[in-house]
């Protein structure tokens, strides 16, 4: 994004991610004044938006005057430098975007689209945001759940392990456990 | 009077006919019935020295990382070959797969392509994210026909899969395959971890179907509401 000449400021990065498709709706809750107001009085220097197949094209900023830079693009092979890059990541509710970013112990706001016909992704981020691990929103109140959330009481995921579930197809099969 | 003829001796071999298609019914039901049965059962140890034919139903972005979790701790040298499938429309996933087997690859793998432990293919959806649920129903069909040819090549001995549409077909193709006598398969499912308070409808089929052998689910309160499913902690 050529962005990381210029490394004359320290940077705190808010990365948004939308997945394989589209979001716009989150697209466009990033690119209203109080969404923007509200990453600058937390003390964000930059937001990079992924936005898919989307249609709503964000507003790009420099990040002269004080305000939050602004930089997008559509897809990427991997999400993972800029998930390691940023200090904040706001994300659809996808299962895969969620437990990468939770691995990284990054800070998390999970944003449900509720345009989706089978919508069961609220079900796993309301989980997760019941148990501390990040913070879940709608893309209306998005601007509320930044300006009141408390980063300091995220409690860190602790990953999951498949072995159990590959010790009980091995016995099934009648391999012998390892 | 030839018409008649004709019309009178398909009359009198009605009941013929009739006993015959009843009877075949009645083989079948009772052949789905015993595959139903052993469904669920573990396989004799003898059989599971050999290393078995894993068919691996891949979906997109989270069911893939989930399904990749699951591999990682699978001996390769039993699970071998192993077939990945992913939606036509889903290079990503199939991408990922193929990144992961030549992680796993010895350095200097052979020429023969037959002894190739991975395999990818890639297969018809059911239906799209998004899709409605009536146009669903043509699309089924091609891609339960697809399924058919599919499985029928690979011929799998065991069956994985984590939640995406495009298992259902292919888990009915197995179990058909088992049912005729072909080959048998066990077949496990893994629910998606997204999955806290309601299964999916892939897993649910495979439930209620008692298609599945063994149906992991990852959130404790979907164990209570299906008491045949297993609970045994999160893949991720």
């Amino acid at each position: 994004m050529g962005e990381d000449q210029k490394g004359k400021r320290l940077k705190r990065i808010v990365f948004v991610t939308v997945g394989t498709t589209s979001f716009d709706a989150l697209v466009r809750a990033m690119d209203t004044q109080a969404v923007r107001e509200e990453l600058r009085r937390r003390g964000y220097t930059d937001l990079l938006i992924q936005m898919g197949r989307g249609s709503y094209i964000p507003s790009k900023f420099s990040g002269e005057d004080g305000l939050v830079a602004v930089d997008y693009f559509t897809f990427s092979p991997t999400i993972a430098d800029y998930l390691l890059s940023a200090e904040l990541v706001i994300s659809h509710a996808g299962s895969g975007s969620i437990f990468e970013t939770l691995r990284l112990g990054k800070p998390l706001v999970v944003v449900v689209n509720e345009d989706l016909m089978d919508n069961h992704q609220s079900e796993l981020a309301d989980e997760l945001a019941a148990r501390k691990h990040l913070f879940c929103s709608r893309p209306q109140s998005l601007g509320q759940a930044l300006r009141t959330m408390d980063l300091e009481a995220l409690v860190p995921y602790s990953p999951g392990d498949a072995r159990p579930v590959a010790t009980h197809i091995n016995k099934f099969l009648g391999f012998q456990a390892d | 009077m030839e018409r008649r003829n004709g019309g009178g001796g398909g009359f009198c071999s009605f009941p013929l006919l009739f006993a015959v298609a009843a009877s075949f019914v009645v083989a079948v039901l009772a052949r789905v019935l015993y595959v139903l049965y052993h469904t669920g059962r573990p396989l004799r140890s003898k059989k599971g020295v050999r290393p078995l034919r894993t068919l691996i139903i891949l979906g997109s972005g989270g069911h893939t990382a989930e399904m990749l979790n699951l591999l990682a701790v699978l001996d390769k040298d039993k699970f071998n070959p192993r077939f990945y499938i992913s939606a036509i429309t889903d290079s990503m996933s199939l991408q990922k797969a193929e990144v992961y087997e030549e992680s796993i690859a010895p350095q200097n793998t052979g020429t023969g392509d037959e002894m190739n432990p991975a395999h990818f293919m890639k297969i018809y959806r059911s239906r799209e994210v998004g899709q409605s649920y009536i146009t669903s129903v043509g699309t089924t069909i091609v891609a339960i026909i697809h399924a058919l040819w599919l499985t029928f090549k690979i011929r799998p001995q065991v069956v994985i899969c984590n939640g995406p549409g495009t298992c259902i077909p292919l888990c009915v193709c197995s179990f058909l395959l088992k049912v005729v006598g072909i080959r048998w398969s066990s077949i496990f499912y893994v629910e998606s971890i997204a999955r806290v308070k309601k299964l999916s409808l892939s897993g649910f089929l495979l439930y209620h179907l008692r298609m599945a052998d063994q149906l992991f689910v990852q959130w404790p309160y979907l164990k209570t509401k299906h008491p045949r499913a297993l609970y045994v902690g999160r893949l991720m």
